[in-house]
């Protein structure tokens, strides 16, 4: 088993165990930190990939400034475990829980036969995802779009601030 | 790696976030849930773009998909400070977070 393997491993079963945590904690400030501890984990997996810029943009963007965000608004509401409203409908609960478990079985079964199982996935090497390579096709193929969420951040911005103002 | 490993762990993230949503009632858990299942997705987009090509010539192939990757990532941001201000609003008017509060406009 090489360290590349090893690594991969441990970074799925850490991403794997903390989304479920994300789900099954009872205090919404655990269910954020666990969360964030999950996007490192894909973003060791963006490294493992030689993705290194989405690496560091995923833990910028998601890490660093949308889960802050969550977080803010969690301890601006003064939520905590005996404010959690619980799901008092248990069939809901099982229903819900099996229907995930469900799909997941189905696409699973789908996707075990598909024509690019044995396909192997490039690690440790290949020069797509430096950041040489992204910011001269951002800048050059994709310049429109790249413009256009500039707008779309603006509209953003605007919106949050018009649907948050008291009294709107 | 077989790209096997990448699709059965995306889905599995993906599930989960589906769990999350579908039995949770705090909003803001929903919320996070649905980001953990764009994630997801991203992660299966990366992976796809690694997939070893038949043309090894071609020094630029894959790139496409990381650039939506950096676009979804974009997308989200938006999306999240707009959900974030809804979900205030909502805790404004009724003191919860409790999605199950939001069932008025049923009849």
């Amino acid at each position: 088993m090489s360290v590349t393997e090893i690594l991969f491993w441990f970074l799925s079963l850490l991403a794997l165990g903390s989304a479920i945590m994300v789900v099954a904690s009872k205090s919404p400030v655990h269910s954020i930190l666990f969360l964030i501890i999950t996007f490192f984990a894909i973003s060791g997996h963006y490294i493992l990939l030689n993705a290194q810029f989405l690496a560091i943009v995923n833990i910028i963007v998601y890490a660093g400034a949308i889960m802050v965000l969550f977080l803010f608004v969690v301890m601006l509401m003064n939520l905590n475990a005996e404010s959690e409203p619980l799901q008092k409908n248990k069939y809901l609960l099982y229903g819900g829980t099996i229907a995930g478990a469900s799909l997941l079985l189905v696409l699973v079964a789908a996707l075990k036969q598909s024509s690019v199982t044995g396909q192997m996935v490039e690690t440790n090497s290949g020069s797509v995802g430096l950041i040489e390579n992204l910011g001269k096709l951002l800048f050059t193929d994709y310049v429109f779009p790249f413009e256009i969420s500039s707008v779309l951040f603006l509209s953003a911005m605007i919106g949050a601030v018009v649907i948050s103002k008291k009294e709107a | 790696m077989p790209v096997n490993y990448y699709i059965f762990l995306a889905l599995a993230l993906f599930c989960i976030g589906v769990v999350g949503v579908l039995t949770r009632r705090n909003a803001i858990i929903i919320f996070m849930c649905i980001e953990l299942m764009l994630n997801a997705a991203n992660l299966l987009l990366v992976a796809f773009s690694k997939l070893q090509t038949q043309t090894p010539n071609l020094a630029t192939a894959g790139s496409d998909a990381q650039i939506f990757v950096f676009f979804i990532m974009v997308v989200a941001a938006a999306e999240v400070t707009v959900g974030l201000a809804i979900i205030v609003m909502m805790y404004r008017n009724t003191h919860s977070v409790d999605v199950n509060f939001l069932n008025r406009l049923k009849n």
